[in-house]
């Protein structure tokens, strides 16, 4: 197995740590990823990510919802076993709204999740890759991958230092 | 980019740091529960268990067991189911309404309220399942599921075919997104835990959470939408509840205000019961400097304007009655407020409409004796009113002949019992072994909405505010 090289700056202010990725990335080191305990605004657009596409498959999946709802009412109802219901047609639109809408809501919510799940490796019983225990808690962390840099340690540490970071430590596993 | 204006009051009193978040909300979680706690939840699985007893005689001896009779076929039961459908909204209305208009005060208590929609929406759920006296057989009727003697299907075109729909789909997706919102919160009590057992429970409830940027990107993308989508959800279901009774002929059901006047309430009496659970969770967890009397007045506000909108509702109806021309119409209003059960009728006028204006005076708006008081006062209220709905409309029928009264036995009494012991028994547990205030989203505010040491003691100074002007431009 490979083994992974980290250099880990250690950062106690979301500000600091955006003015820093942006910094990192102009001296022309790569940055892995950032670890934070909350949604540091701005932080995706810093480190270069493109806008998630994640509402795309909400629509999607949405769309499912729709189309199967009516599907299943329109067969049930109106092919498989029509029913007279006080004189009524065997199938309406506006009664089958409540039901359409709901599937759209539900299939378009689980479809989301999924996909969300499964995109960010989250399942139960999955390993969570920790490079520093307090970025749950209250630190900043950037990580950089020392494998795909070919700038010197000890430049990267300075740079880190002198972007604000209060720790800087190797991480070998 | 957000600016928060400097006179705003702070979210988060106390001075707190973003570390201090982390110790305040997990200690609940780590310590060994103080007596209270134990007390609370051995109170709760008593009401459960008297309630038990009483739901397997219901299983068991049919619902004979209840008060129903042929004029009164609805009562108790379906009384409840509303009353429990309505509180679980409260919950999403803070975590997914008040998420799109960007109130950052509900940030502090939406983790406690999508809890009790959850559990609300449970309780709610058993009593048409108990209803249906033999629920076994209830997914031929629920579901869509041909029968044995053909392909006989459930009948789309009911309103009672809808609340399936409504319910499991509105259970499903908040469900989903309070579970959503609790990861990275679970991902933080994994990351301190000490003992073996509560590292491997934890590690896999929080799913691998890491906080990659990445992964926040994205989850921020799905907190969003799922937002929208619980928000005409949530609209939806007590909507779709109310045309049980609005799509029937019966004199004080049939009425197109329902839909609006049923989310009204639903909120109305939600935000009363989180008030009420809140009221205790901050008192037992000391978590004052979390939920402060800002959030407190915020949610009596909310109370006076869902609550005026309930007023507004009941003299409408009265109106409508009174202008429809409808004889019918007319008797079922004036027997709801001098008939044999005027007494439900003026007790649900007191505690919905008088009660919560209240609130209007600032004193009591703000005190957390008052507000505990009238949030308990509002939910007999809400309970009364569907009680109101359901059984003076039932119990007069066109042929005076067969007109009844509704007498609850004490299996009527039992189930509901079960209920109330099974949500408390529910919250209590949560409130143990769950986060009881999202971290995540509470310390993404502490730098610019949290009440700065220095301030406390000495005032602003020109400095401080433009510090302040900066870091809250910088979140």
């Amino acid at each position: 197995m490979k083994k992974d090289n980290f250099l880990i700056g250690v950062f106690d202010d979301d500000a600091v740590l955006l003015k820093a990725v942006a910094k990192v990335r102009e001296s022309g080191i790569r940055i892995h990823e950032c670890y934070t305990p909350f949604p540091v605004h701005g932080l995706g657009d810093a480190l270069g990510y493109k806008r998630s596409k994640l509402p795309i498959a909400a629509f999607l999946f949405g769309m499912l919802g729709t189309s199967l709802a009516l599907l299943m009412q329109f067969y049930m109802l109106g092919i498989d076993w029509p029913m007279i219901i006080g004189g009524k047609n065997f199938t309406s639109i506006p009664t089958f709204f409540p039901v359409t809408f709901e599937l759209t809501v539900l299939l378009s919510a689980l479809g989301m999740v999924g996909t969300f799940m499964i995109i960010s490796d989250l399942r139960p019983y999955g390993k969570a890759k920790i490079l520093d225990l307090r970025a749950t808690d209250d630190k900043y962390i950037m990580a950089i991958d020392l494998s795909k840099n070919n700038i010197g340690l000890d430049e990267i540490k300075k740079t880190l230092s002198g972007a604000g970071a209060i720790e800087v430590n190797e991480k070998h596993n | 980019m957000e600016v928060t204006s400097a006179v705003r009051k702070p979210l988060v009193t106390g001075g707190k740091t973003v570390h201090d978040v982390t110790v305040d909300v997990c200690r609940r979680v780590e310590d060994k529960p103080n007596i209270t706690w134990f007390l609370a939840l051995a109170a709760s699985l008593g009401v459960l268990t008297i309630g038990l007893y009483s739901v397997f005689r219901t299983l068991w001896d049919g619902i004979g067991m209840w008060g129903l009779n042929k004029t009164v076929g609805w009562a108790w039961d379906i009384t409840n189911f509303v009353w429990w459908v309505g509180i679980g909204h409260a919950g999403t209305l803070i975590s997914a309404i008040l998420l799109l208009f960007r109130q950052r005060w509900r940030m502090s208590i939406n983790r406690a309220a999508e809890a009790m929609t959850i559990f609300a929406v449970i309780c709610a759920a058993l009593f048409p399942v108990l209803h249906m006296g033999r629920p076994w057989l209830g997914a031929y009727w629920a579901l869509p599921l041909p029968n044995t003697f053909g392909s006989l299907w459930v009948n789309f075109n009911s309103p009672l075919l809808w609340d399936v729909f409504a319910i499991s789909t509105y259970f499903t997706v908040s469900l989903v997104f309070w579970y959503i919102g609790l990861i990275p919160d679970f991902a933080t009590i994994r990351d301190r835990a000490k003992g073996i057992i509560s590292r491997t429970v934890y590690g896999a409830l929080s799913f691998g959470w890491n906080g990659s940027a990445r992964t926040w990107e994205r989850y921020e993308a799905v907190a969003l939408i799922l937002a929208g989508l619980a928000t005409p959800l949530v609209l939806s279901v007590h909507t779709i509840v109310s045309f049980d009774f609005a799509t029937s002929v019966i004199p004080g059901w049939h009425t197109t205000i329902f839909p609006p006047y049923f989310v009204a309430g639903a909120i109305f009496s939600g935000f009363a019961m989180v008030l009420t659970l809140m009221l205790i969770t901050r008192k037992v967890y000391k978590l004052e400097d979390y939920i402060t009397i800002n959030h407190i007045e915020m949610m009596n506000i909310i109370i006076i304007v869902t609550g005026s909108i309930v007023g507004v509702a009941y003299i409408t109806e009265l109106f409508m009655a009174w202008y429809s021309g409808v004889e019918y119409e007319q008797y079922a209003f004036l027997n709801r407020a001098t008939g044999p059960y005027w007494w439900a009728y003026w007790t649900m006028m007191t505690c919905n409409v008088i009660s919560p204006q209240l609130f209007w005076i600032k004193k009591i708006r703000t005190s957390i004796a008052a507000t505990f008081v009238l949030s308990i006062v509002v939910n007999i209220g809400m309970w009364f009113e569907r009680f109101v709905i359901i059984v003076t409309s039932l119990h007069r029928d066109y042929l005076p002949s067969s007109w009844a009264m509704f007498q609850p036995t004490i299996y009527d009494v039992g189930d509901y019992l079960f209920s109330i012991g099974l949500f408390f028994t529910l919250f209590f547990l949560f409130a143990k072994f769950f986060p009881v205030i999202n971290m995540a989203e509470v310390k993404s505010i502490i730098k610019a909405t949290s009440e700065k040491p220095a301030m406390r003691e000495s005032g602003t100074t020109t400095q401080q505010k433009e510090e302040m002007e900066s870091t809250s431009k910088e979140v």
